[in-house]
């Protein structure tokens, strides 16, 4: 597999670390349920077939945090970005809508 | 013909002057079972044996029966040997493929004690006994009888040929590479393909796992653009090798096709030599990332199923055909040609140019195309339409075939060669290994490629365009395609004009009445009663026929096989091919030897090995090392006289406890942090404060997971206002910097903080011990001060040393002692080692390694990786008092769980040995005194322990059941593994200085 790093370009596999979904957001400890929003931040995870918006480490690179877009059954990457930008990348919406 | 003629033929015999495209002026030698043959370079050693007459070069798999050579390339089932001897030697090479070189050592496999009399072939007797499912159903019970009797007796009489016994002596490589425009296969489509893609000035990479390009052109007598074809295949190689940026990759096979346009191949660089030339590797594996491919894999030829149909003499026709043009080899004198299909009726004027004899073509059809028909009277052969070969007689090879004609007579015609030809079957494996289904093609009765991976075209036989015309017309629009796809500009695609020919077929999967077996897998002796037996008890579905009746599942991943099988199961559920469908082909096409996939990845070098800045003074020192993640470190420095590792250990404990002992530890982990929110950063990802340390000072901190788990502990120094450098445990640095790199840009994004890892730019040396400040005074520059005063335990700061060099200077204590570390730039790490050692003479100092830091770091009760394990909180390790209630952190909220904080969890606590002699190991489970000794009564377990010359004797720490509320309490430590169980005194975890004041001095 190649992943497109925002900053190195098309990289090998090799050289990045999978992490998992990217949709998360780490809840307000402040929250009254934030026992219960936190398991399901740490634990819960939906393992969808098909699209997935996921992170990934370039760690033998520039270090970047990733947001990819892929088709979990094919493994095509849609769309790349860094994960300090924050959302997709104009076309994944569309990309997304497809799958 | 009689059998023992074959053996006594003079030397190359069946060799064909005048035929062939090898070079036949020289003659190399060969041994096959021992006895010495004669070759020419060029051949295969199947063609070298068919040569030379030897018929005979493997005994099946499972019925021991004898068999010759199937085909002519990689798809072979039967002609198995073991090729070269010793350390060399290699299992189940396939004799087809194998390159002659001289001095080449063969020997046949699967038999005893030798070829020709083979005790095990009884097995034929008992083949209703051996029939699909045999193991499944006969080695039931009693289940002990499986590994004592069974598996045994079963491993001998199975089995192909023995790996070598010694490691291989040779090396492999790895190659990445990326081109426009790969081409899979080197035979007419290939070429064209890869010539058209050149023409558009694209970068190209062909692929052919024969020592030529050519393919079909070099075994066929075909003429293209009026040239014949192997003199075409001979002139585009050489074209293909003189133009930049095309890399011609001969004895390479594509063997899968993976996610991102990535292809892997195996170059066999040295398999044709005897030993690999200096420097060179025995095999190449390479990554292709190719934006575009043109798979032109060609298709193999289906054998014929009837009655005794593994005979050795039973051969494909394209097969007898390659022997012949390719070679200059005829595979025998006598032969009878058996067909379904037009393709094989050249077969007949290649036999006969070669000098033999056609006694018979046989073709199941009854009806002949006109122009077939006319090519058969003028070969004036004796053509049975409509009839069936039924069965082949013979023992260690064929002597003659039994032939039903339509009308139902019998006949039996002498004969030594039997050229069968069944149909041709599109190679789409890598077109599927992506998990594409493929697509039933009547015309042709065979499969071909239907949803593809992206970036690839297929061309030619792959895609079950079998002429040669449409081989050539397809590679050379498709290579123009994907060079143009590559980003290559548009060009035309030449054309190349061709002999007409025929090629129309009538599918046979398996001749009615037979006698005898009648083989559909050669290599896992699969017959069609075995397919017929799968139906019957159930094992209709593909997958099922194939693992019940081990179908496809030898080497050649039933090349040869697959199709005949589950068309023969489609009769027999009374559906069709399409509806039966096929199994899923994986990587690897061809196998794949597993030292290449090491590359050179083994021995020492399976892993990297980083060296510490005192390497080269430590090893001249006669140290001893050992393994921290991929660090080589010193575990003890041995002096002369020292009886063993632990008396050494002891002196090296004894006079840092003492005077002063000096550690390399550069390999702990040193990641930068600077940014105005670091403190804001080192709160969230800490658990205890930080807000108010001061510049110049440096505190000990912990990290959680986010579930609450201890990640990592470490002390972080506050270098400025806004710059820290924090110190992370040697196993986790790379892991630790991965998440403190997620928290910052994933988490808090917009916090103004930056990392560097900078482990590899410093040498630090621990100094510690009481003689410390006096060392540390012999090389720190004298404008600094270093006293008590000025420079406090957990003190940080910047100074010179040894005139003038910049260093960083802490006073930290792994040891429990008055300690400081130094840091320099790496590349003065040698130099300071060694001025720290001079320096240290006049204190009687010494070095240590690993093994005395890990005896002080337990006698002071400091946490290591097998506390640190992943299931410990910082409550469970006594920690849970640095935890800060006035801020939010990493594992906060999950690590507050009511579980978690339960009382009952195993915590951290010392323990000491009731008897002093006792020995404490790591392992060692906790019970309560008196309890059985049984899973149910576990409390806990050993994790870290030494033996503390200090104390006199073992002390231990561990993960106790309530653990700090049971200091004073005996418990038993069971360790079963070593056979000890014995009591010791439940203590607090800091046996040494408890209350720190050799630490400030």
């Amino acid at each position: 597999m190649r992943i497109n790093c925002p900053c190195c370009g098309e990289r090998s596999l090799d050289e990045f670390v999978y992490y998992g979904d990217a949709d998360l957001r780490r809840p307000d400890p402040q929250d009254e349920e934030a026992g219960a929003k936190f398991i399901a931040y740490v634990y819960e995870r939906t393992n969808p077939s098909g699209f997935h918006r996921e992170l990934w480490y370039h760690g033998l690179g520039c270090r970047t945090w990733i947001v990819a877009e892929r088709d979990t059954r094919t493994h095509e990457i849609y769309a790349t970005c860094r994960a300090v930008d924050g959302g997709a990348p104009e076309g994944a919406a569309a990309d997304r809508e497809r799958s | 013909m009689s059998e023992r003629d074959a053996s006594k033929e003079a030397s190359q015999s069946f060799r064909v002057p005048g035929m062939g495209s090898i070079d036949t002026t020289r003659t190399i030698t060969f041994t096959f079972d021992g006895r010495i043959y004669e070759g020419h370079p060029g051949d295969t050693l199947a063609s070298a044996l068919l040569a030379n007459g030897v018929r005979l070069v493997g005994r099946s798999f499972k019925y021991h029966r004898p068999r010759g050579i199937l085909s002519a390339g990689s798809e072979e089932p039967n002609a198995l040997v073991e090729l070269r001897t010793g350390n060399r030697r290699e299992p189940n090479t396939k004799a087809t493929t194998v390159e002659l070189y001289d001095g080449l050592e063969a020997s046949s496999q699967n038999r005893w004690p030798s070829l020709a009399f083979d005790v095990l072939s009884i097995n034929q007797l008992a083949g209703s006994v051996l029939s699909a499912g045999f193991y499944y159903k006969t080695f039931m019970w009693p289940a002990a009888f499986w590994e004592k009797l069974y598996e045994p007796v079963i491993r001998r009489a199975a089995g192909l040929g023995r790996a070598a016994s010694e490691a291989d002596p040779d090396s492999y490589d790895k190659v990445t590479a990326h081109c426009d425009v790969l081409v899979i296969g080197g035979g007419p489509a290939g070429l064209a393909a890869a010539l058209s893609a050149a023409s558009a000035g694209a970068r190209v990479i062909i692929a052919d796992e024969n020592p030529e390009l050519g393919g079909r052109c070099l075994a066929e007598k075909r003429t293209i653009d009026e040239m014949p074809s192997a003199v075409w295949a001979k002139h585009a190689q050489e074209k293909l090798r003189s133009t930049n940026e095309v890399r011609v990759l001969t004895r390479t096979t594509v063997f899968g096709v993976y996610d991102g346009r990535t292809y892997g191949a195996l170059e066999r660089v040295s398999d044709h030599l005897p030993v690999p030339p200096q420097h060179q590797p025995r095999q190449r594996l390479w990554r292709i990332i190719a934006k575009r491919v043109v798979l032109a894999s060609g298709a193999t030829e289906r054998p014929m199923v009837f009655g005794e149909n593994d005979r050795p003499g039973v051969m494909l026709a394209g097969a007898v055909r390659t022997y012949i043009n390719r070679f200059g080899v005829v595979p025998g004198r006598h032969a009878a040609v058996f067909a379904n299909n037009d393709d094989a009726i050249t077969t007949i004027a290649d036999i006969q140019r070669a000098g033999a004899e056609v006694v018979a073509y046989v073709d199941s059809r009854k009806e002949l195309s006109p122009a077939v028909l006319a090519v058969l009277s003028e070969a004036g052969v004796d053509a049975i339409l409509g009839g069936h070969v039924e069965s082949t007689t013979g023992t260690r090879h064929i002597t003659g075939a039994t032939v039903r004609t339509a009308d139902g007579e019998i006949r039996n015609l002498p004969c030594d060669l039997i050229a069968m030809s069944g149909g041709w079957n599109p190679n789409l494996q890598l077109a599927t290994h992506l998990n594409a289904r493929p697509h039933w093609n009547e015309t042709i009765a065979a499969f071909v490629p239907s949803a593809l991976p992206p970036g690839m075209a297929v061309a030619g036989a792959a895609n079950g365009l079998l002429t040669l015309a449409e081989a050539l017309a397809s590679g050379a629009q498709l290579g123009i395609e994907a060079a143009h796809e590559a980003g290559r500009p548009a060009v035309e695609a030449r054309s190349y004009s061709t002999t007409p020919e025929a090629s129309s077929i009538a599918p046979l999967w398996r001749v009615p009445e037979t006698k005898g077996k009648a083989f559909v897998d050669f290599q896992h002796d699969v017959t069609t009663d075995d397919v017929v037996l799968a139906h019957r008890e159930g094992f209709a579905a593909v997958e099922h026929l194939k693992r019940y009746t081990t179908l496809g599942m030898g080497t050649d991943q039933g090349k040869t096989s697959n199709v005949n099988a589950l068309a023969i199961m489609a009769a027999l559920t009374e559906s069709t091919i399409p509806a039966v469908g096929t199994t899923t082909a994986r990587p690897p096409y061809t196998p794949v030897a597993i030292g290449a996939l090491g590359g050179a990845h083994r021995g020492r070098d399976f892993k990297p090995e980083r060296l510490p800045p005192s390497y080269k003074w430590a090893r001249e020192q006669g140290a001893v090392f050992t393994q921290a993640g991929l660090w080589l470190r010193p575990q003890y420095f041995p002096r002369p006289g020292e009886r063993d590792w632990q008396e050494t250990v002891f002196r090296e404990v004894d006079t840092t406890r003492n005077a002063v002992g000096i550690c390399d530890v550069s390999t702990l982990g040193k990641i930068d942090v600077q940014g105005r929110d670091a403190i804001k950063f080192l709160e969230s990802i800490y658990i205890n404060n930080w807000g108010s340390l001061a510049v110049g000072r440096a505190r000990y901190g912990v990290m959680l997971r986010e579930d609450g788990m201890v990640l990592d502990d470490g002390t972080t120094a506050r270098l400025g206002e806004h710059h820290f450098l924090m110190t992370t445990t040697t196993g986790n640095a790379a892991k630790v910097l991965q998440h403190l790199e997620f928290c910052r840009q994933c988490l808090w994004p917009d916090l103004d903080v930056q990392l560097a890892p900078v482990t590899d730019q410093w040498a630090q040396f621990s100094m510690a011990g009481p003689k410390s400040r006096d060392l540390l005074r012999k090389i720190v520059d004298s404008e600094f001060d270093i006293s008590d005063a000025a420079f406090p335990y957990m003190a940080a700061g910047e100074v010179a040393i040894c005139g003038g060099l910049k260093a960083r200077l802490f006073r930290l204590s792994f040891s429990g002692e008055r300690a400081y570390e130094i840091a320099v730039p790496s590349r003065y790490g040698d130099a300071l080692i060694r001025r720290l050692m001079t320096a240290t003479e006049e204190f009687d100092g010494t070095a240590y390694g690993t093994e005395a830091m890990g005896v002080m770091r337990i006698e002071k009760g400091h946490l290591g990786a097998a506390e640190m394990n992943g299931t410990t909180t910082a409550y469970d390790l006594g920690l849970g008092r640095m935890m800060s209630d006035r801020k939010d952190f990493i594992g906060r909220t999950l690590g507050s769980r009511s579980g978690l904080m339960d009382p009952d969890r195993p915590r951290l606590v010392g323990l000491r040995p009731i008897n002093p002699k006792h020995k404490i190991s790591a392992g060692a489970h906790l019970l309560p005194q008196k309890a059985h000794r049984t899973a149910a009564n576990d409390e806990g377990h050993v994790t870290s322990a030494a033996f503390s010359p200090i104390l006199g004797h073992t002390i231990a720490l561990g993960l106790l059941k309530r653990g700090p509320e049971r200091v004073g309490e005996i418990v038993g430590v069971c360790d079963p593994v070593r056979g000890r169980d014995i009591l010791a005194k439940v203590v607090s975890p800091e046996f040494f200085d408890p209350s720190g004041e050799k630490l400030r001095g």
